[in-house]
């Protein structure tokens, strides 16, 4: 058995120690009780403090969990929570782009639509919450794949199916259209899931700049590209709005 | 694709709110180019009394208005007119020599007058004054609040007589303040906040001189009644009037008729429901002020400019956002609103549970004081998830119940319901909403739609917008939940639920003391 790593060791029984009681605990309690020596004690604390795993109380010094420990059960942001934050944004970005406007999240192997605004033009539409997309082929997909890890691999292991025959399948292709995404800070689909569509997604990242989500216009080719280019102010407006979700989420400026 | 950065001209609205003051500039395409707001005060001196001050909320308005055009990036030659929605009922006395308020603004929650209210029906009861005004006699509305501090500030009365006192709800003040103030500022307010003072006949479009005189509000201190879509006046003096002078105020809507007029219910028979901490309901009736058997109020919907008025059949729900934020603060179950869609999710269905949150009583269509809440049904199966189901199967009934009044008076079928307020981005609720009401609801793409509906009746009156159908072409569908639920199922639930609500009567003693 390979050897494990001392200092997450130790880490961990630190963590441990402080979840046993209600006490908050001195640095010298907790270096005796682990039989560590103070400054060895200090520096595994001091790295858990900036993680925000351990909290340090200002006035008497000891410590505690931290916030950050306790969200980690329950971590992921809540879809519909990610909706609720979205909506105005995601309405303003239908209004001015004049398309319909999809906010999709990682869910299994594929992209979960969680949001939908229709195209506002009146003609009869209907909401396309909770049905799924392919990753490996919509703008929305490779956005979750080039930026989540998680989806990364889902996207990689599947069999990437040729909806049209401009849809990226090879693996060496497709790690380079993902490498173009995260070069550029968008994705596009241009007739690679359905023939006649195209669409452009950017990536949403919550406080701790996780990719949480995407968000993308899609439309007729005729409309979303011009000389057979994405029209420059429909991404530009696509990324505004996955910004401004992003701050609504508490992301800093990026 | 449009163009994302709209160009001028524009309309300012101002939403002079319970809670806060806002401005919204908008374009042509009833799009928001900026947003500024400002909290004012919420006043608590006993309970169950609730007082707001004029001076601050005149204050945050001239900021919010300054601090709209400031954040578009505009002049006054951008701006073709500003429009005012208001909080409804929120009754202020004000001197006009001197402009200052006589006291504290009552709001529509404070309960002060219900013993007044009580004895102006006389042997009558809360009906006394029903088929003039649409209302019964309840705390809610102007008049009676008007007599209390008519009763209670001292030497009020004969300063009143001598004709000293203005009274006024929200858009009173508001539009004398920006029209000059002391310095002839027009003492107008619009059809639809004169139809909340229980002052005003709603067949004349009148102030009601019997009413009044029983009520005991002289008639010298009331605005004129105007159209809800005229020019009342131009901007002038003030700090506004250097930033903003000539620009004419040229609208005032209550609230909820703002958000019916946002909606571009123009037709009979179109409604719209506002979800936030409680809903209200209004359904456009046309020319016609139809009297209620089932609870529900009459009020006016709009009026533009010489055109007839606009007549609205009006729910309330007092208890619907406000349960979810029960769930999430008193029960603990939910960590934030949003999440409620999330547990109720989890199940197929309700598990048998039926939570009827009468908090306060029944409201309409029951206006059962005595009534308390319940959860029914309960067995070892119900979950948590099956109680969050249940919290918004309860905000979907009500509204079904609403509707259903409303189709009884009417005898109008509900073609389809527009939504706005808050809860609309829980899909869940929609659908159930949708499912529950055996009709199509659908949401617009504007969220802000009552500071909308008074920009665009400030917009109709200078000739902006040419007409209601210029609007309605406006109106953007962001989204449509239509029903998918079998005759079957929706009547034996609707059912178990009337069983419910049923179970929530008569909980409080008959004296009504808790």
């Amino acid at each position: 058995m390979a050897r494990n790593i001392q200092s997450l060791e130790r880490a961990a029984a630190m963590l441990r120690l402080l979840a046993g009681g209600e006490r908050r605990l001195g640095l010298s309690e907790i270096a005796s009780a682990l039989d560590l020596a103070k400054g060895t004690a200090h520096g595994i604390l001091r790295t858990l403090q900036a993680e925000g795993f351990v909290e340090q109380d200002p006035t008497s010094g000891r410590y505690q969990l931290g916030a950050e420990l306790l969200r980690l059960g329950n971590s992921y942001l809540d879809v519909h929570e990610l909706r609720a934050r979205a909506l105005v944004w995601t309405d303003d970005l239908a209004r001015s782009s004049g398309e319909s406007v999809h906010l999709g999240v990682l869910h299994q192997q594929g992209v979960l639509i969680v949001h939908h605004v229709f195209r506002p033009d009146d003609s009869r539409q209907v909401l396309e919450v909770g049905a799924m997309q392919p990753l490996h082929s919509t703008a929305l997909g490779k956005v979750l794949s080039a930026y989540d890890p998680v989806a990364h691999n889902e996207a990689v292991e599947v069999e990437r199916e040729a909806f049209t025959v401009r849809t990226v399948t090879g693996p060496e292709e497709f790690e380079g259209v993902l490498d173009l995404t995260r070069a550029r800070g968008y994705a596009s689909d241009v007739e690679e899931t359905w023939e006649g569509v195209a669409a452009v997604a950017a990536p949403i990242h919550d406080r701790r700049r996780m990719p949480v989500g995407a968000v993308g216009v899609t439309g007729a080719v005729e409309r979303v590209c011009k000389d057979g280019e994405l029209r420059p102010e429909l991404i530009a407006a696509v990324r505004d709005c996955a910004r401004a979700v992003s701050r609504d989420l508490g992301a800093g400026r990026f | 694709m449009t163009d994302a950065h709209t160009a001028g001209p524009f309309i300012a609205a101002i939403d002079q709110g319970t809670t806060s003051s806002r401005c919204i500039v908008f374009d042509k395409d009833g799009r928001i180019v900026s947003v500024d707001q400002k909290e004012h005060e919420q006043i608590f001196p006993k309970p169950g009394w609730v007082e707001h001050d004029a001076t601050e909320i005149w204050t945050n308005v001239q900021e919010v208005v300054a601090g709209a055009v400031s954040k578009a990036g505009i002049t006054r030659d951008d701006i073709k007119a500003i429009g005012i929605t208001n909080q409804r009922e929120t009754t202020l006395l004000w001197d006009k020599n001197t402009g200052e308020p006589v006291h504290n603004a009552i709001v529509w929650q404070d309960t002060r007058t219900d013993s007044l209210c009580k004895e102006l029906g006389r042997n009558v009861g809360q009906d006394r004054f029903r088929r003039e005004t649409g209302l019964p006699l309840a705390s809610y509305f102007a008049g009676p609040k008007a007599r209390w501090l008519l009763d209670n500030v001292e030497g009020l009365r004969e300063r009143a007589e001598a004709g000293d006192i203005l009274f006024g709800t929200m858009d009173s003040w508001v539009i004398w303040n920006l029209t000059g103030g002391v310095d002839g500022g027009k003492h107008v307010t619009d059809v639809t906040n004169a139809s909340r003072t229980m002052l005003m006949n709603l067949h004349k479009m009148e102030w009601d001189e019997r009413i009044c005189e029983s009520i005991g509000v002289p008639q010298q201190m009331l605005p004129e009644i105007r159209s809800s879509a005229e020019v009342y006046g131009e901007v002038t003096g003030g700090s506004l009037g250097d930033l903003l002078g000539g620009i004419p105020v040229a609208s005032a809507l209550g609230d909820q008729q703002a958000a019916l007029f946002g909606q571009t219910c123009f037709a009979e028979g179109e409604a719209k429901s506002t979800y936030g901490t409680g809903t209200f309901m209004l359904m456009n009736t046309g020319d016609k002020a139809i009297n209620s058997y089932s609870g529900l109020l009459t009020t006016v919907g709009y009026q533009i400019g010489e055109q007839k008025p606009v007549y609205a059949l009006e729910g309330s729900i007092a208890v619907t956002g406000s349960l979810v934020q029960w769930m999430r603060d008193q029960m603990g179950l939910i960590n934030s609103a949003a999440e409620i869609e999330t547990l109720a999710s989890s199940v197929e269905d309700n598990g048998g549970a039926y939570f009827v949150p009468a908090f306060s009583g029944l409201f309409a269509p029951y206006w059962r004081s005595d009534a308390r809440g319940v959860i029914a049904g309960l067995t070892r199966y119900v979950t948590k998830a099956h109680i969050a189901r249940a919290v918004l199967e309860a905000t979907a009934w009500q509204t079904r119940e609403i509707t259903d009044a409303m189709t009884k008076d009417s005898g109008v079928e509900l073609a389809a319901l527009k939504v706005d307020g808050g809860m609309t981005s829980n899909n869940l609720l929609m659908q159930t909403l949708s499912d529950f009401l055996d009709a199509p609801v659908v949401r617009p793409m504007v969220a802000e739609t009552t500071c909308l509906g008074a920009a665009y009746a400030a917009g109709l009156a200078v000739g902006f917008w040419s007409s209601t159908d210029e609007l309605r072409a406006n109106w953007r569908r962001a989204a449509e939940w239509t029903p998918n639920m079998d005759a079957g199922t929706r009547d034996r639930e609707y059912k178990s639920w009337l069983k419910a609500v049923e179970r929530s009567m008569g909980w409080l003693d008959e004296s009504g003391e808790e």
